[in-house]
Formats: C-alpha cells, sequence, structure tokens
C-alpha cells in the first residue's frame, strides 16, 4: 500500500506539515505545486485505509453539502466524487443538468443563480466548455473542483495518475519521479486527461512525451507544454517506463482525423510487441473507458503484471475524497 | 527575531521512570492479558506508546498488540484548524472486537483528541475495555473524560502550550512554551 516519494515515513509528513495547501479551488493541474501535489497525495494515500474497513465511512464532511453538477455524461466520474463525498460524510447531490434545461435556454449563469441559493460548500462541475469550472469560481461562494472541462484540464484524474505512479516508483527502481519518462499516446489533441498530465507531470520532475499521430497531436505542443513529441510508436515508447493509453474521442471528431479505428489500432495500438519496446517493468495506463482493440488490445489491458487500470479507479476515490477533505477544511468557508 | 521560552518541565533523564511506573501500575490492573492491545494515537501517543509496551513486556511476560490510530478526519475542528492539518495514517492491524484496549496519548488537555479517537475506534470494532494512559495531565477537560492512568498531573494555564518532544534514542521530554 505505502510507496515513496509522498507516503512513506516522517520525511513525507514534513512535507505535508510545512507547506501550505492555499488553494480555495481545483481548477487545473498548471500552477499547482509539488508540494501542494504532495498534500493531496499524501492525504489521499491516508485515507485509502477507509475503503478497505468494513464502515468505509469518517465523519470529516459532517454537514457539508457537495453538488454534481454534470453537463456531460460521465457515469464513472460521477460516481466516484459521490462516493467520495459520502465516505467523508458529506451530503451529495447529483445536480444534473440534461441537454433539456440547456435546450430550453438555461444559460450556465442561470444555472448559478440556481446553484447559489442552495449555498453549497463544495461544487463539482464537468462542462464541455473549457473555462466553465473558472466561470464557477468567479460567481459562487464555493470551492469548485474542475472534474473535466473540453480539452482544458482534468485535475483529479491527473493526482490520481501521479498517484498511482508513485505507488509503483519502487518496481521501476525508482525513489522519485525526476526522470522517470512518461509516454501519453494516441488521441492528445482531444484529451484534457494529457494536458493535466503535462503540467502535473512536469512538476513532479517527470520527462513526458506525448506520442501520436501529427492530426490528434495539438500544435505547438513541445513549447506549450515543454513536451517531447513523437509521432511514431517505436520512438515514443523506446524506455518509457509509464505508458498513459488515451481514448480515441471519436465523438469530438468532426472530419478526418483519421483513416478508421482499424488502421489507428495498426499504428498506434498498445499490444504485446509494442509494449515490448518500453521498458521491461513498464506499466500501462488508461483513464478508461477503454476502447478495447481501437487504443489498447485485450492482452494488455488485462495482464495484472503490467496494467495498473484498476488501480487507477480505486486511487481516484481515494484522489477525490482527499481534495473534498483539502478544499473543505482549515479554516475555509463553512 | 525573539523565539518562544522553553521551561523544561521533565527531562528525558525524568520520563523513563515516570513510564516504568504507569507500566507497573497498568501491569497490576491487567487481568486479561491474552485480550490486551495498546493503541497510541499519533502523532503524539505513538512514541509513548511504544515506549509503555517495552515496558510491560516483561512484567506481562508477553508482548501486547501495538497499533496506532490517526483522528485527522474525526475533529469537530475542521474550519478552524490550520489549513494544513498533517495525516499520519491508521494502522490497527488487528480486530478490535471484544479486545481490552490501553489507548494511549502523550497529553491530556481539552479531552476532544479523546473523544475522537473513541469514535475512530469504535469505526474499528466493538471493544470490550478502552482505559485511558497519558503521560500528562494539564487539566482544563471540556468534556467528561478522565484518565485511567496518568504519568503526572501538571498546573497549566489554558493558553500555555505543552509539548512532549522525543529526543535522540527515543526519551521523552515535556515542554512548557510561552507564546
Amino acid at each position: 500500500m505505502r510507496s515513496t516519494a509522498f507516503t512513506e515515513g516522517s520525511g513525507s509528513e514534513m512535507i505535508a506539515g510545512n507547506s501550505a495547501w492555499s488553494k480555495k479551488h481545483l481548477l487545473g493541474m498548471e500552477g499547482l505545486t509539488r508540494e501542494e501535489i504532495g498534500v493531496i497525495l499524501e492525504t489521499a494515500s491516508s485515507l485509502r485505509e477507509v475503503n478497505h474497513r468494513d464502515i468505509k465511512k469518517v465523519p470529516t464532511l459532517r454537514g457539508k453539502t457537495v453538488i454534481n453538477l454534470f453537463f456531460e455524461n460521465s457515469t464513472r466520474t460521477r460516481t466516484s466524487f459521490e462516493l467520495a463525498g459520502k465516505r467523508m460524510s458529506a451530503d451529495v447531490i447529483n445536480f444534473s443538468v440534461n441537454a433539456s434545461s440547456v435546450s430550453k435556454g438555461e444559460s450556465l449563469y442561470d444555472t448559478v443563480a440556481n446553484l447559489k441559493a442552495m449555498n453549497p460548500d463544495v461544487v463539482v462541475i464537468r462542462h464541455p466548455e473549457s473555462g466553465a469550472p473558472q466561470f464557477l469560481a468567479h460567481h459562487l461562494d464555493a470551492a469548485i473542483v474542475n472534474a473535466g472541462d473540453g480539452r482544458h484540464e482534468h485535475p483529479t484524474q491527473s493526482l490520481l495518475d501521479i498517484l498511482t505512479i508513485d505507488d509503483n516508483l519502487l518496481r521501476l527502481g525508482r525513489t522519485e519521479f525526476s526522470g522517470l519518462t512518461v509516454a501519453i499516446c494516441g488521441d492528445v489533441l482531444h484529451s484534457r486527461v494529457a494536458r493535466s498530465n503535462a503540467w502535473g507531470l512536469a512538476t513532479m520532475g517527470a520527462r513526458v512525451r506525448f506520442v501520436g499521430p501529427p492530426t490528434l497531436i495539438p500544435p505547438h505542443a513541445a513549447e506549450v507544454f515543454g513536451v517531447e513529441v513523437h509521432h511514431d510508436m517505436e520512438s515514443g515508447l523506446a524506455g518509457a517506463e509509464v505508458v498513459m493509453m488515451l481514448r480515441l474521442q471519436t465523438e469530438r471528431m468532426q472530419g478526418g482525423f483519421l483513416p478508421s479505428t482499424r488502421e489507428y489500432f495498426h499504428y498506434w495500438g498498445l499490444d504485446r510487441r509494442r509494449l515490448a519496446m518500453a521498458a521491461p517493468e513498464a506499466i500501462v495506463m488508461h483513464p478508461g473507458p477503454m476502447n478495447r482493440g481501437v487504443e489498447i488490445a485485450s492482452d494488455v489491458a488485462d495482464d495484472p503484471e503490467r496494467a495498473v487500470i484498476l488501480d487507477q479507479v480505486a486511487n481516484g476515490l481515494a484522489v477525490r475524497m482527499a481534495v473534498l477533505y483539502r478544499l473543505c477544511g482549515g479554516g475555509r468557508k463553512g | 527575531m525573539s523565539l518562544p521560552r522553553e521551561e523544561i518541565l521533565l527531562g528525558s533523564d525524568q520520563t523513563p521512570g515516570i513510564i516504568a511506573d504507569m507500566a507497573v501500575r497498568l501491569a497490576n490492573d491487567i487481568t486479561r492479558p491474552d485480550k490486551r492491545v495498546v493503541v497510541g494515537i499519533r502523532r503524539g501517543g505513538a512514541q509513548l506508546a511504544y515506549l509503555l509496551r517495552q515496558q510491560l513486556t516483561p512484567l506481562l511476560d508477553r508482548e501486547l498488540p501495538l497499533g496506532f490510530l490517526d483522528i485527522t478526519f474525526y475533529r469537530d475542528d475542521l474550519d478552524t484548524i490550520g489549513p494544513n492539518p498533517v495525516v499520519g495514517g491508521t494502522d490497527l492491524a488487528m480486530n478490535i472486537d471484544d479486545k481490552r484496549i490501553i489507548l494511549v496519548d502523550d497529553v491530556l488537555f481539552t479531552g476532544r483528541t479523546i473523544r475522537a479517537a473513541l469514535n475512530a475506534l469504535f469505526d474499528y470494532g466493538r471493544p470490550e475495555i478502552v482505559d485511558l494512559a497519558v503521560l500528562v495531565d494539564r487539566g482544563h477537560r471540556q468534556l467528561p473524560i478522565q484518565p485511567d492512568y496518568a504519568g503526572v498531573v501538571i498546573e497549566t494555564g489554558e493558553r500555555e502550550f505543552i509539548k512532549v518532544r522525543e529526543g535522540e534514542g527515543g526519551a521523552l521530554t515535556v515542554v512548557r512554551r510561552f507564546l
């Protein structure tokens, strides 16, 4: 359970104890310090234990109200936040803004006005437009958690990915993130997970690669994100210790990004042969939901020795509990 | 810059004797050593729990199980504590149902930590007995909680800061700090 950079011994307690988590909101990984990431990971690592008890609940956030405001369908992320809130004893409300009320002409501002009247402590928002969480942060007193906005960011996914990598550092022969090579592969263009991880992992000191066809890599990625860009899997995977596959987001694609999903798998899918090009003990990650046979082969996705995809899900719950705790606590608005 | 003034109340040469006395009193009262478990409250009670267990081992002719309880998520002052409480992690590694627990903390003050610790403990199981052992009882209780075993009772002002420090070799020192 316990691992290295954050979760071991008194040294890590020093990190969390001496540095302040000072953010009111969690809008993105861009701008988070290494110490702030450390505070969340250490809290998450200690909250994991709650999820293995008979009584999977702590009274920490009694009386706090968390609203899940989802403008996009996402059963996993919403469920993860909902369960996180409930295990911390918060009252969790799912405020699903379906297409109908938006199509009836309700603006985000009107939704905000409605929320204001409910006086929540935390609002978790997922929205198809980049910047929607920022908008909420300007207009509400509540702490805002970005659960994915457009192509912009998905910070809790990045935090759970960093926690999962941290759990596996020892088997990768490392004690810290510095110098660790992480290959983020596939549909980077449409991926907020890739963007959040590019910021977060860079802050941690890892070397990040974007690997994918030129049509699916954001322009100027090397300059903007400070990553290495590879346009073929062979060079992109060479020596990579963490292979993070991304979902091909065909629903966001209009026009000719790629010829066919079969051809995509042929050139960009992760199968055994390609995984063998990465570092010997390389771990395989995927933010889910997976398109088996499109970006990842089933036998790789299900390989208990290499795939840590279900660990990511478990860590996601703990990370979201930690985020809710840090945003509600510490003398901030009650 | 002026440092806070500090006065040593009990030196690292005095606390081992006090802890040894506590262990003798505990051992005299223990009728079912097979059911006994020592649980230290992080972080202040952890080292004391370790030292107490060490002293109890020859007296009981057995090593009692030792666990640690982190109560951060059970505190009632989430809105007022500093922005970054340190979370140490709970490590009980045993079933506490029907056990007789010696709950250990370094300083007993308002009683709120013990309240939180009891709530935490009962989320893990249903112990038969919980006894409270503290190194220092400094008074000013805000809840109906009293120690079963106190190393020393010290008169303090409500605003004073009483701190137990772990020195070299793990021996404890009790200091009073004036802010």
